[in-house]
């Protein structure tokens, strides 16, 4: 362990349920999941498909409420906050890396840097210098003017991180980050996620790429909706389980 | 605040270029929209104001009895070829009517056209022969020298009050007061006042009061009798009055004076068999053209409102599309923390700026075409500042109202489908 160990914890699962019903069936997608992130982590998630790892993931990002259980950000229950609320969770403590980027064709890269805090109400001098210090921190140099549809694949997804960043969230979400990505460009972008990390910032991945999920301090194998193992992934190669 | 709303506006014009050609056809709609409107408002307003002018100029509170000449019969017209034919209103009437009506002022009128001459200027001018009285039954002001008085008709003096128009032709250059003009072939007139310019006519016949002289009555039955030959039918007629205008003390009274009036001419046996009389009431003509204006105007609010309607559902459709093509656009913003009031916001500002701009537009296209109608048809148009901003006050709230469905469909949207979408 490189960091302290009282660490605070940003986001919390505390036997999470989420049940969808589906005509007559319910269908259990999280079945009890606890589970804490804390300060400066990097955890990645991984899992078949239909482990939950979606689920998970709409619920950390606070897109999508547990049907029981408490999700906390920051120490905060947010499993119980209306729309509104959860609008807010959002933009200001969470910032999301999306496999195709998504970011928004029609605007340039400063544009879209600046739309966390459009809906913050603080977009001004302040915005734009923060966007060119992360476009500069994440190897974008000077193309704040650019269209997405000017940039390549991995600069396109630079932009996506340094958007993430621009609200100072409590943690990144990357879902399947670097799956539209080369091999190269995929090893780029995690080599970045490491450089981001001196900075303070705490890293969830979701993915199914084993090469991506290794990366990561520590794995968290969800199946059938229930953890099934936490892996400390610096404990060379092997796979026990057990809390950092 | 502003900045915010500059950059949702920005943003939404962003947005709808991604479909230029969408974006215009769809703002067309609303365009077409308001220009016929404005347009047509146009055209209608200018066609009735001159109406309504007209009338207000005959006075709201007068009732004219005027002379007309009968209908003659096939036999009778060619039977009396070279008799005098008599007819209209006789100078013992006005006293009858003052007598009936008391309140009232009541003004005598003939009218005859003459050549009139000064100098090398000479023109046909139409003469009125007529009281004291006209002055405020007719609400002119005399601009230099003075009117018509009770002496002047007593002496049935030669003496002359000038229309603006008729003044400036006879007298380019010297002022008129005090010279003499040349009536028909023998009879000069001096000349005592000249009117302030009116630009209107007081009677049904047309002339304007510029266009006239005026002279005492009594002077032009002395100088130039009852008896007139009507040069389009080549035949001498008989006319005593050919006006008798009758001002009421307000609007309310009118109408009874007028019942009164019509009953004294019904009872006439003369008048009756000759209908050689007609009574106007320019209040009743002016109420009656209101009526139609207020009539043609709401058909032509319907006729807007339905064209709007029409754009209106031009916008709603085309944001219906841009809200489901951009559902992933709106799965984005939600994850980066919009609420549902920005994404109502965003596309209600979409909605609006695109009818706004077709609002826009169409007031331009609207105020083009009236001016063209002037210009090549000689129409008279007139284009209201209210309507204007009314036509484009509607275009922006049909804007706003028909992008109210699509921004709130777009807002409910859930994230996590919306993202999902391809």
């Amino acid at each position: 362990m490189s960091q302290p160990a009282d660490r605070p914890i940003i986001a919390e699962f505390v036997d999470v349920h989420r049940h969808y019903v589906m005509g007559k069936n319910v269908v259990k997608a999280l079945n009890g999941v606890s589970m804490q992130v804390k300060k400066g982590d990097y955890l990645a998630i991984m899992g078949r498909s239909g482990s939950g790892k979606s689920t998970m993931l709409n619920i950390l990002g606070a897109l999508d409420r547990p049907t029981t259980g408490e999700y906390r950000v920051g120490g905060r229950d947010v499993s119980g906050l209306d729309d509104n609320a959860l609008s807010d969770v959002r933009g200001r403590e969470i910032g999301f890396i999306f496999q195709s980027f998504n970011l928004i064709p029609q605007l340039t890269v400063l544009e879209n840097l600046e739309v966390p805090l459009f809906y913050q109400g603080r977009v001004g001098k302040e915005s734009r210098a923060k966007a060119e210090y992360l476009a500069e921190r994440v190897g974008l140099g000077k193309r704040l003017e650019h269209r997405p549809l000017e940039l390549s694949g991995g600069q396109q997804q630079r932009v996506a991180i340094a958007r993430a960043l621009m609200n100072d969230p409590l943690f990144l979400l990357a879902d399947e980050a670097t799956g539209n990505l080369d091999s190269n460009t995929e090893q780029e972008i995690l080599n970045l996620f490491d450089d981001l990390r001196p900075d303070g910032v705490t890293i969830v991945v979701v993915t199914h790429n084993p090469k991506v999920a290794e990366r990561a301090d520590h794995t968290l194998w969800l199946k059938d909706g229930q953890v099934e193992k936490l892996v400390d992934n610096r404990l060379a190669g092997t796979a026990h389980g057990g809390h950092p | 605040m502003i900045g915010d709303s500059m950059r949702m506006v920005k943003l939404g014009l962003k947005s709808l270029m991604l479909h230029k050609l969408r974006s215009c056809l769809t703002t067309a709609g609303i365009l077409f929209g308001v220009a016929s409107v404005i347009a047509m408002l146009a055209v209608g307003e200018g066609a009735s104001a001159e109406t309504l002018k007209q009338y207000r100029d005959m006075g709201v509170t007068n009732v004219l009895l005027r002379s007309q000449k009968p209908e003659e019969t096939q036999s009778s017209s060619s039977s009396s070829m070279m008799s005098t034919l008599s007819y209209g209103l006789f100078y013992q009437e006005a006293d009858r009517i003052q007598n009936l009506l008391p309140q009232a002022t009541v003004v005598r009128v003939r009218e005859f056209l003459r050549p009139v001459m000064r100098g090398e200027n000479w023109g046909q001018s139409m003469i009125l022969g007529t009281e004291v009285n006209f002055l405020e039954v007719t609400n002119m002001k005399v601009h230099e020298g003075r009117w018509l008085t009770d002496l002047d008709l007593q002496r049935q003096a030669n003496v002359c009050v000038l229309g603006e128009r008729l003044s400036r032709m006879l007298f380019p250059l010297e002022n008129p007061i005090g010279k003499t003009i040349l009536v028909g072939i023998e009879d000069r007139f001096e000349v005592i006042g000249v009117l302030d310019y009116q630009g209107r006519a007081a009677s049904p016949n047309g002339t304007t009061l510029d266009q006239c002289a005026f002279i005492p009555m009594s002077s032009s039955r002395r100088r130039f009798g009852d008896t007139v030959r009507n040069p389009l039918i080549n035949r001498w007629e008989q006319v005593e009055l050919h006006e008798i205008k009758v001002k009421l003390p307000s609007t309310e009274e009118v109408e009874g004076a007028a019942a009164v009036l019509e009953a004294m001419l019904a009872r006439d046996e003369v008048h009756r068999s000759k209908k050689d009389t007609e009574v106007t009431v320019p209040l009743e003509l002016l109420r009656k053209a209101e009526a139609t204006e207020r009539m043609f105007n709401l058909v032509l609010a319907v006729i807007a409102s339905i064209s709007l309607l029409v754009g209106g559902i031009g916008i709603m459709n085309v944001m219906l599309a841009t809200v489901t093509e951009r559902t992933r656009e709106i799965g984005i913003r939600r994850a980066l923390g919009a609420k549902k009031k920005h994404i109502v916001q965003q596309f209600l500002v979409e909605a609006g700026v695109l009818s706004a701009l077709g609002g826009l537009v169409g007031v331009g296209l609207g105020v083009l075409v009236p001016y063209f109608i002037e210009h090549y048809f000689k129409q008279p148009t007139d284009i209201q500042a209210p309507h204007v901003v009314l036509a484009f006050g509607i275009s922006a709230v049909v804007g706003v109202v028909f992008g109210l469905y699509p921004a709130w469909r777009a807002a409910n949207m859930d994230p996590v489908e919306a993202l999902r979408h391809e």
